[in-house]
């Protein structure tokens, strides 16, 4: 089956088997590869991604659904060279260590502070909740989101310019 | 926050992971994201018995599918003589089954197609006609004489797997018969599951004009992988080229070699492409190892004041149907022994019988260093059943029974020497920091309103760094590890180790040792692993190993290379070796501090100017076999408030404060904690993983085997003391397991002291809401 | 995870759904949020030979107020219900509700219509309508009707949806009256299906009497049950400490839970009486509140 999916901004036209579902077809048709697959139950949300503005669960959602609408993966977040200050703010407060489930923390975190530009402990716990990490014990991750928060708010660029500074270096 | 990687002298400094900018793009590069072309794909039929014989298996209608390229059986397997496998504890395990089955989703099957979809639409119309037999699930009435024997290939007819022993049975005896004071208790640590956030997978390659079969998996142990392959298929060891690229979570669960992987391997070698296999979740839960399930009696002999004089224990360890655990040879219930715990017993002595049973195999490691986990859940929680008989403060008895800190290095009654520690001195600060007077005393308040609030302390102490070559061995392979420095002309560094990481950030904090060895940035070292090609010979991650093992390695290889700088320096400082100081960023002339040259300086001469005589370039290697192993340990306090109503138990504080030597980064160091305290929060209410009586496996997925939320995990405290190793390179014992060790018995101490007033003295694992409020209804408490 | 091959319809109108439904009957399955229905069928405990999405139907979607109260469209959204700032006022049991759904991930997918219609007994749609006496509607090849909710659950995953027929709307009626309501429920960990859990939905009258009650069970029988004899006791009675104490304590006897791995029934069904107790507890006290400031 046809399909025309906007994603990252950009337009892909595929054929699809109705049973694909969007995460597979983001990772094995557009090889986006950052959109990870942990369960088989909708229970991890290491497929995150947002679809027309909302997270949702990519390996819950057919990507024939996503026909004629836009998602946006953790490919994404970097614009022009710049990482997104979520993603900054998760490597200064060491909000991940294996990665396996980063790109879907940044993308909940990234819908959340859309919706909510300064979210509370409790917000940012709970907006996670479909989220599982099992390395980092959610401390770090609560603690980059309030961090990202500030620096989208005009606040707490000196914190990230830091990060800038050695993000240069390493590329 | 973190701190940048541009900066000299980086060792013990927060500095941000040089592995993070490519994983929060999203351009990590796990196994399942490995795509090769004409790559295949592979899916494993399982058993839905828990014990049945094989009458036939048709294939026919799955080989006439869409797509399907292969379908391999066990018969076809034993044509090859790979039916069966060895398993890292010196058993041996059905690839694909042949005769029977012996636990529910046993691999029996294997379907190949061009896609992930056909291969699953194909297993399905695999027919497989069994003979239910009769099923064994308590490993207690495995070991009575009316239970079937289970594996019936092996020469002891016996569901018996090992009577292993450790400590003084006799001295051990003699206190109980004369002690003042016995407390015992039954304690079960339940079967768990390590469950990393990425299932076990991977992508074998097998390259016909060459010979070489190039095989991804997702693994801690990439060169024992190898070598096991090697064992297992005949082919050359040099012709396998083990690739653990980044490997998403670990925690012991990728340390064995599973069914899947030979499969793949089997397929790539008769179709001559690559084959992928990444496994589902319930796979993952439901075939590949677990860990624990201990049922544990353990009994202390005390002195009414308290003082604890010997323990004995006996443990009945289900491993299920092959014994998958991941011990060293010599330790098949692993360093269980050191369940003496931070205590200064007179004596102790220590049984364990493994047990088969219709179950998945296992146990590993998770997260621990062998039964270590289990060990401290039950010194610990045994520890606190005598200050409630006794009528004293847990941390008094505790207190009272340390190992003191002049007693170091001091040898356990089980035969182990702790290398070093404090454990006065952590407790002090934990009671310190969490206000523990104070908690004591509103505990009182609030018991007098018939409110229910608890108090936990666990002082754990373990054994990590497997290990010396004299006692260390898995399937014979000694278990020292390695690493690999070459220094170029622009004195950039590249740096290969035998061991895998799967998060803990080895590319930081290896970095930031040699960087510190080396007086050069983290930003100038290059740390890569897991490729069997390039990275020298190691026993992988797990078991808190990498830092006491492959980071002495690494310390001391850039010590060697030092020595060689040190002669180039003399050159160009145109003095004796013997003038040339380093003073952690440049050698100078001894009493001359203006002529100084760096290691950047030296390296450029390894290539372009060597004194005569000295061989040119600047690399070395360093195989590391430590002498001892390494004893990190830790004061953990919760605090918890229960509702009546529910029995629900809400953790309202956890502060652990932990001893792991010398620190490499503090900010790496508080990540492993809290991802670790997670683990052990999650063990002590959540997790279990239960089977009826016909062997169904109850919670084979995420809905049903519960992994806490960031709204379920309690937010944690940390802090430290620092007790160096005396022994290790730079004085490091490894912490990424301590926390798993060590909070289990403080969520439990501290339920069990809430509910104290009501004369309970111990609670099984997992707590769920209801088993508290079973206790506190039995008594009359209600809302 | 992969589903089983199926072919994939996208109907723009309910006509062509329900055309497409009566075409396909047996074979076909309807396609909401998808966030039971697609983990099913990755399990392959569903495999349905044609999927009918209804994400394309306009006319399912979104709430509106009508005389006799609200009708929310089936396509509505858990995440939509939850976010409804405009319905806290008279309809807050919606709101608190859709937060204990699974997931917020979840929640911007899932529906009340799909989750109604898929009638899994711990459904929190399903108790929230019992307490507010709502009526589901459904339309077919016959046309549509209106089915009160005590008579679309029938058992665990059957509901008295006719063949060809599919949820189209549930109708909550409107308040006479000042409002409040609670949802509580237990999980084993956040996002889990209920141990047990209990939507109370109250209305008084201008003396501060009952005027209606609804209380619903979840997770705790074969269907989302209603706890009528602890309503029959507070109608026509203030919220006081009695009154409370007795409708708390009849809560579980119209439950019928069943022992398993989250607890044994007797632990799910004094769940329910402490529920019962906490909410209306809460309950009386907020409508106190909104009296004396009125």
């Amino acid at each position: 089956m046809k399909i025309a999916v906007k994603v990252n901004g950009r337009l892909y036209e595929s054929d699809v088997e109705p049973r694909t579902l969007l995460a597979y077809y983001l990772r094995e048709t557009l090889n986006l590869t950052g959109t990870h697959i942990g369960c088989d139950t909708t229970s991890c949300g290491a497929c995150t991604v947002l679809l027309d503005g909302e997270a949702v669960k990519s390996c819950t959602v057919l990507a024939v659904q996503a026909n004629g609408r836009e998602v946006m993966t953790v490919e994404g977040l970097e614009q022009n060279g710049q990482l997104h200050p979520v993603q900054k703010a998760f490597w200064e407060a060491h909000a991940l260590q294996c990665g396996y489930c980063t790109p879907g923390m940044l993308m909940a975190s990234y819908a959340l502070l859309q919706d909510n530009p300064a979210p509370t402990e409790a917000e940012i716990r709970e907006a996670l909740s479909g989220n599982i990490c099992r390395c980092t014990g959610y401390v770090n991750i609560v603690k980059a989101v309030q961090l990202a928060a500030r620096e989208l708010s005009g606040e707490g660029q000196e914190a990230l310019q830091e990060v800038e500074a050695h993000g240069a270096s390493s590329n | 926050m973190a701190l940048r990687q541009t900066e000299l002298r980086p060792l013990g400094k927060p500095v941000g992971r040089k592995e993070d900018p490519r994983l929060i793009r999203g351009k990590g590069r796990y196994v399942d994201d490995i795509m090769l072309p004409n790559m295949l794909h592979l899916c494993v039929v399982r058993s839905p018995y828990a014990h049945a014989r094989i009458r036939r298996i048709d294939a026919s209608a799955a080989l006439a599918a869409p797509g399907v390229k292969l379908v391999l059986t066990g018969e076809d397997l034993a044509k090859m003589n790979l039916a069966w496998m060895p398993t890292l504890a010196g058993d041996r395990q059905m690839v694909l089954a042949t005769e029977k089955v012996l636990f529910q989703y046993q691999e029996v099957a294997a379907v190949v197609a061009e896609t992930r979809a056909q291969a699953e639409d194909a297993a399905q119309l695999i027919e497989v006609d069994y003979e239910p037999l009769p099923v064994v699930v308590d490993p207690f009435y495995a070991l009575s004489p009316e239970a079937p024997i289970l594996r019936d290939d092996k020469e002891k007819k016996s569901n018996l797997i090992f009577h292993w022993e450790a400590g003084d049975r006799e001295e051990t005896e003699a206190i109980f018969r004369e002690a003042p004071v016995v407390v015992k208790q039954d304690v079960r640590f339940p079967r768990v599951h390590p469950s990393p956030l990425e299932p076990c997978g991977c992508v074998a390659d097998y390259d016909t004009a060459r010979s070489k079969l190039t095989f991804y998996v997702t693994s801690q142990a990439p060169h024992a992988h190898r070598t096991v392959l090697a064992l297992v298929s005949g082919l050359p060891e040099h012709q396998i080229h083990v690739i653990s690229p980044d490997v998403g979570g670990g925690f012991g669960n990728k340390v064995p070699v599973y069914p899947g992987y030979v499969c793949a391997i089997v397929a790539s070698l008769k179709l001559g492409v690559p084959v992928k296999w990444i496994e589902t979740r319930t796979e993952n839960i439901a075939s590949t190892h677990f860990a624990r399930d201990y049922h544990m009696t353990a009994e202390i002999a005390a002195r009414e004041d308290g003082k604890v004089l010997a323990l004995r224990v006996k443990t009945v360890a289900d491993h299920g149907a092959f014994d998958g655990a991941a011990d060293p040879s010599k330790f098949p219930a692993g360093l269980f022994s050191i369940v003496t715990g931070s205590y200064d017993f007179k004596a102790a002595f220590v049984e364990v019988d493994g047990v088969h049973t219709n179950k998945p195999p296992g146990g590993v490691a998770y997260r621990c260093s062998f039964r270590v986990t289990e060990a401290a859940y039950l010194i610990e929680r045994v520890m606190d059943v005598l200050a409630r008989r006794l009528g004293m403060d847990p941390a008094e008895l505790r207190m009272r029974n340390f190992i003191r800190k002049e007693q170091f290095p001091y040898r356990s009654p089980t035969g182990w020497v702790y290398d070093s520690g404090d454990y006065e001195k952590t407790l002090t600060l934990a009671l310190e920091r969490i206000g523990y007077e104070e908690l004591r005393r509103e505990q009182a308040e609030r018991r007098a309103r018939g409110e229910f609030m608890g108090i936990g302390i666990s002082t754990f102490t373990e054994i990590v760094g497997a290990g010396p070559s004299h006692t260390f061995d898995i399937l014979g392979l000694k278990m020292f590890d390695s690493a690999q420095i070459r220094v170029h002309p622009t004195g950039k560094v590249i740096a290969r180790l035998g061991v895998r990481h799967q998060g803990q950030g080895h590319e930081t904090t290896f970095a930031q040792i040699i960087a510190e060895e080396l007086g050069l940035t983290v930003d100038d070292v290059l740390i890569e692993e897991g490729d069997t090609d390039t990275a020298p010979y190691g026993l992988g991650t797990y078991a808190s190993r990498s830092t006491p093992t492959a980071g002495g390695a690494a310390a001391l290889c850039a010590r060697r290379i030092r020595q060689k700088a040190r002669k180039i320096a003399a050159h160009l400082l145109e003095v004796g070796e013997d003038d040339v100081v380093w003073d952690g960023t440049a050698f100078s002339v001894q009493g001359l501090p203006g002529r100084s040259v760096t290691m950047k300086d030296v390296a450029f001469a390894a290539y372009t100017n060597v004194p005569e005589g000295l061989e040119p370039g600047l690399e070395a290697s360093y195989y590391y076999d430590p002498p001892n192993l390494t004893f990190p340990n830790g004061a953990y306090i919760a605090v918890v408030d229960i509702d009546k109503g529910t029995g629900a138990v809400k953790v309202r504080r956890f502060l652990a404060v932990d001893d792991c030597g010398t620190v490499i980064n503090p900010m790496i160091v508080e990540g492993q904690v809290h991802g670790g305290l997670t683990e052990g929060f999650a063990i002590a209410f959540m997790q279990d993983i239960p089977y009826d009586a016909d062997g169904n496996c109850l919670a084979p997925n995420w809905m049903d085997y519960l992994v806490p939320t960031a709204l379920d995990t309690p937010h944690w405290e940390t802090d430290r003391t620092v007790t160096p190793s005396p022994h290790h390179p730079i004085g490091a014992k490894g912490v990424g397991e301590s926390p798993n060790v060590g909070s289990p018995a403080a969520f439990v101490n501290a339920v069990v002291d809430a509910l104290s007033p009501l004369g309970v003295e111990h609670i099984d694992m997992p707590i769920y809401p209801w088993k508290v409020w079973s206790i506190l209804r039995a008594h009359g408490v209600t809302e | 995870m992969f589903p089983n091959a199926f072919r994939y319809e996208a109907p723009a109108t309910l006509d062509e759904a329900i055309r497409l439904i009566a075409e396909h009957a047996y074979d076909a399955k309807v396609l909401a949020g998808g966030q039971s229905l697609l983990p099913m069928m990755k399990l392959r405990i569903a495999a349905p030979a044609v999927l009918i999405d209804l994400g394309g139907i306009g006319e399912l979607k979104g709430w509106r107020e009508t005389e006799e109260g609200l009708r929310i469209g089936a396509l509505a959204r858990h995440a939509d219900l939850e976010r409804a700032a405009a319905l806290y006022g008279r309809y807050p049991l919606l709101s608190r509700t859709a937060r204990w759904i699974a997931d917020p991930l979840v929640r911007n997918r899932g529906t009340i219509g799909g989750s109604l219609a898929h009638a899994d007994p711990a459904s929190d749609w399903g108790t929230a309508m019992i307490a507010l006496h709502a009526e589901v509607e459904a339309a077919g090849p016959e046309g549509s009707r209106r089915i009160p909710i005590d008579d679309f659950f029938v058992d665990t995953f059957v509901t008295s949806l006719e063949e060809g027929e599919l949820v189209v709307a549930v109708h909550v009626p409107a308040p006479s009256g000042p409002v409040a309501a609670r949802y509580m429920k237990l999980e084993r960990k956040a996002g889990d299906f209920a141990i047990a859990g209990l939507a109370v939905h109250i209305v008084t009258d201008g003396d501060g009497r009952v005027a209606e009650a609804g209380i619903g069970i979840c997770a705790c029988g074969p269907v989302p049950l209603r706890a009528a004899k602890a309503e029959a006791a507070l109608v026509g009675r203030p919220l006081t400490n009695d009154t409370i104490a007795e409708a708390s304590r009849l809560v579980p006897e119209d439950a019928d839970p069943a022992d398993d791995l989250r607890g044994s029934s007797d632990y799910k069904r004094d769940l329910l009486r402490v529920f019962a107790l906490r909410a209306l507890r809460e309950i009386a006290e907020e409508l106190e509140g909104r009296a004396s400031i009125a």
